[in-house]
């Protein structure tokens, strides 16, 4: 069986998020083109096995990512449910999330994806 | 621009190096000295930004803050100095401002601004900014500027770390609101979140230069935020916003949906008031967990092998220690507490941290991890009421405040 195929991302932490991610501010990562299927979830016993929907990688699933393979501390002040905590602030290659679809903009090759804490403090 | 507009003789010299600007001019001029700016919070963002709008000859500058000025202050709060500690810092920042610039009106506003008070006192301003450094007041701040239709330069800082926005500029321009529609989560913590001044600096002196573009109509008015890291490379970062959200409570075009601005509650929105970290710290709540800075100082002194662990952080542990303390951080603590328990079950723990807020969770980590452990004797798991902070008070004053 090869390998799935991925696609190269950069990922960058601010506004004291990297304190989380044992303080390194920036990350490139290969995830999978398609989000591989969640083997948490368990199938209604006696029926079949569902299929595996191959959606592709989004931030919805970038997120998750980053909290099981690089969150390093207190998750709650990073996600919350399927999404970032209120006060986060997603950037995709320099453009807030919400005009680019949010959780469900599908990552692309090169794609550079911002997570930034708000402040406030002055 | 009336033809017969003209500034007195002495100010084309004194503001002559930034009317020859290009689209700057003489007009741009006649409008600073027109225009008002009211400045929330004389703290590490507002004492920069007051003096760039002084020196450029805004002509009327708004001062609202209800803290004095604090030795801690100096090291980032630059309109306030040691002669001026203990004063009000509105009066302090007055004081400084007119130094720089006589002839600008200057108003003092020493009350805390609340959503009874907001609307009045922001109404007689062409331009707000945000100063401020607690969550509640950036909503108030919002909420106002959209009800007054005024724009909102709005910056903050911490760390190394600072941000500027320009909210409900022009008639597409959004609002807090519509960027987080909830208020972050408050994080519970006593240790301190550091700053440092030339960073509230750059985002202050930003504030200012934003508001004199948008009087000086040199403002694009494309909605973007910018974010400034001090060790990132580059440091700054422009992000494209959208606009005005519909379905903002506040400023959409489905109407506002927050209700009165003076019935809001914005403390608690925004999760209630935040807790006083030092008062929290000294309290016993449980008898027995728990031992003060004087006994412990006993204990040190009888000669008995004692675990003493410190979990501030690292950097924090290197400005100043008790001695023969070891320091393991919170998060370390608490991630692998097994290591931390004295393999002899005599040897009593002491858990010391800067105000006694953190010190309180890893003692209780580390007392519930012993009551599971089978067999032994149940060790003397403490920590120390008040932390270091009541150490400096009542056991030795030449041990560092900070
Ligand atoms: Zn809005």
């Amino acid at each position: 069986m090869s390998t799935p195929p991925t696609l190269t991302i950069n990922v960058e932490f601010g506004g004291g998020l990297e304190l989380l991610f044992a303080n390194q501010r920036k990350y490139q990562l290969s995830i999978p083109v398609l989000i591989p299927p969640d083997t948490t979830a368990t199938p209604p016993s006696g029926s079949a096995p569902p299929p595996i929907l191959s959606k592709p990688a989004d931030i919805t699933f970038l997120i998750r990512y980053l909290k099981e393979n690089h969150l390093k501390e207190r998750p709650e002040l990073f996600v919350e449910g399927e999404t970032v905590r209120p006060g986060i602030l997603v950037l995709v290659n320099d453009t807030d999330w919400e005009l680019e679809g949010e959780g469900d903009y599908a990552l692309k090759e090169g794609d550079e994806i911002v997570f930034i804490s708000t402040l406030h403090g002055g | 621009m009336d033809k017969g507009d003209k500034l007195p003789l002495e100010d084309y010299k004194r503001y002559g190096r930034q009317m020859i600007l290009e689209g700057f001019g003489l007009s741009g001029q006649l409008k600073l000295q027109k225009a008002s700016v009211v400045v929330v919070g004389a703290g590490g963002l507002g004492c920069p930004a007051l003096q760039y709008l002084a020196a450029a000859g805004v002509g009327r500058l708004g001062i609202i803050d209800h803290d004095v000025v604090e030795t801690s202050n100096l090291q980032r709060q630059i309109l306030h100095n040691e002669q001026t500690v203990g004063m009000h810092k509105t009066e302090s920042a007055a004081q400084a401002v007119r130094k720089i610039n006589s002839r600008i009106k200057v108003d003092v506003i020493t009350e805390p601004l609340s959503s009874l008070n907001a609307t009045r006192v922001l109404q007689d301003y062409d331009i707000i900014l945000d100063c401020t450094d607690n969550t509640p007041t950036r909503y108030l701040l919002s909420d106002t500027a959209v009800a007054l239709g005024k724009p909102l330069v709005s910056g903050a800082a911490q760390r190394f770390h600072g941000q500027l926005c320009v909210y409900n500029l022009g008639p597409d321009g959004l609002c807090l609101r519509c960027l987080f529609p909830r208020p972050p989560t408050q994080t519970g913590t006593c240790e301190e979140t550091g700053i440092l001044g030339a960073v509230t600096g750059v985002i202050g002196n930003l504030q200012a230069l934003e508001a004199i573009k948008i009087i000086t109509g040199l403002h694009e008015k494309e909605p973007s935020m910018l974010i400034f890291s001090a060790l990132g490379s580059p440091p700054f970062r422009s992000i494209k916003l959208g606009s005005k959200k519909p379905t903002c409570p506040a400023c959409g075009k489905e109407g506002k949906k927050i209700g009165e601005i003076h019935e809001f509650d914005y403390v608690q929105f925004c999760g209630g008031p935040a807790p006083d970290w030092e008062t929290q710290g000294l309290t016993d709540s449980e008898p027995g967990f728990r031992i003060s800075v004087k006994e412990l100082h006993n204990r040190l002194e009888g000669g008995d092998r004692l675990n003493v662990i410190d979990v501030r952080p690292r950097t924090e542990f290197g400005i100043c220690q008790l001695p023969g303390s070891i320091n393991v951080p919170l998060g370390e603590l608490t991630a692998n507490p097994s290591t931390y328990l004295p393999e002899d079950d005599k040897i009593e723990t002491f858990i010391v941290c800067r105000l006694g807020n953190d010190s309180q969770i890893a003692a209780e980590t580390l007392r519930s991890l012993d009551k599971d452990s089978p067999g032994t004797n149940k060790r003397t798991i403490k920590d120390v009421i008040g932390g270091l902070r009541a150490w400096s008070k009542d056991v030795d004053e030449n041990f560092p405040v900070y």
